[in-house]
């Protein structure tokens, strides 16, 4: 899926990196714990979270993810917004609870990463 | 790099520098790239050198991170000062964490660090010593 199809379908702001919305992603995943997000995503995935410190962002460099979208209409701070940019991060923020985002996410198609088979 | 070459990378991380933590993964990362490491064994470096660095600013009086680069492998080396991990098998196991709440809300206390640091090398050793500080060693080959 497309992240220009993700902004719309989550009626997302866009914050960060808007001139790079053609990327494509075929997961998600919904984390608050940061070494969940280190043991089980890959850069084909797109992190949900309502975290908002800049080891979001760390993380997500780390693991080589191109966007996040902070939900219930959560907001990084200063510090993080800075590091996507240098990071050439997409962020976006959702109305949404991270329930209603994923089950929003995943009729539309994009997959959880359960089904690579590496949640054990 | 020729067979001769070796990198080493070397940072300082302090206790609870919430700010700064990840600098020192996220400028390893970068170095790994320019030198044309392949992308799959740079991520894994990666998440052990970002592991490491946030368990010593969480949970340590502070220390260092080593990182050496040569043809063949890559060691990453996280040493503190104390105050020493008192039970390492309980500490590997997955879920297990100390974090105070503090920590947590911060994202951080999953109790996957250093499973997933394990899980991400080819060799990987902890030495801890009440009081004196904790040693780990992690090594990651490069393939061709
Ligand atoms: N450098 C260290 N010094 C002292 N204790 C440590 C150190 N590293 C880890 N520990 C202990 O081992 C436990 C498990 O570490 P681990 O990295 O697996 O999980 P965590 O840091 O608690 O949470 P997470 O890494 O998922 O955010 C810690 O909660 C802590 O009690
Ligand atoms: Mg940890």
């Amino acid at each position: 899926m497309y992240l220009y199809e993700i902004r719309d379908i989550l009626d997302a702001e866009v914050i960060a990196g808007m001139s790079r919305m053609d990327r494509e992603v075929d997961f998600a995943f919904g984390a608050d714990l940061m070494s969940d997000v280190l043991a089980f995503v890959n850069e084909r995935t797109v992190l949900l979270t309502g975290l908002t410190n800049p080891q979001v962002i760390r993380t997500a460099e780390m693991m080589d993810i191109a966007a996040i979208i902070y939900v219930r209409g959560k907001r990084p701070d200063t510090a993080s917004l800075e590091l996507a940019e240098e990071n050439g991060m997409t962020i976006m923020c959702t109305p949404y609870t991270l329930y209603t985002t994923s089950g929003i996410l995943y009729n539309a198609g994009l997959k959880g990463i359960d089904e690579l088979g590496v949640v054990t | 790099m020729s067979s001769r070459d070796m990198v080493i990378l070397s940072y300082r991380v302090n206790p609870e520098d919430f700010a700064k933590a990840g600098d020192a993964s996220s400028n390893t990362k970068k170095v790994l790239k320019k030198l044309g490491i392949p992308s799959d064994i740079t991520r894994r470096v990666a998440i052990v050198t970002y592991e490491a660095e946030i368990n010593i600013t969480i949970h340590s009086n502070g220390g260092e991170i080593i990182v050496s680069i040569d043809k063949a492998k890559i060691e990453i080396i996280a040493r503190d000062y104390g105050p020493g991990i008192p039970d390492i098998d309980r500490a590997m196991e997955k879920g297990y964490s100390t974090a105070s709440d503090h920590v947590r809300e911060m994202g951080f206390g999953a109790g996957m660090g250093l499973p997933n640091m394990k899980r991400c090398s080819d060799e990987f050793q902890i030495e801890s010593q009440k009081g004196k500080g904790t040693t780990v060693t992690s090594t990651i080959y490069i393939h061709d």
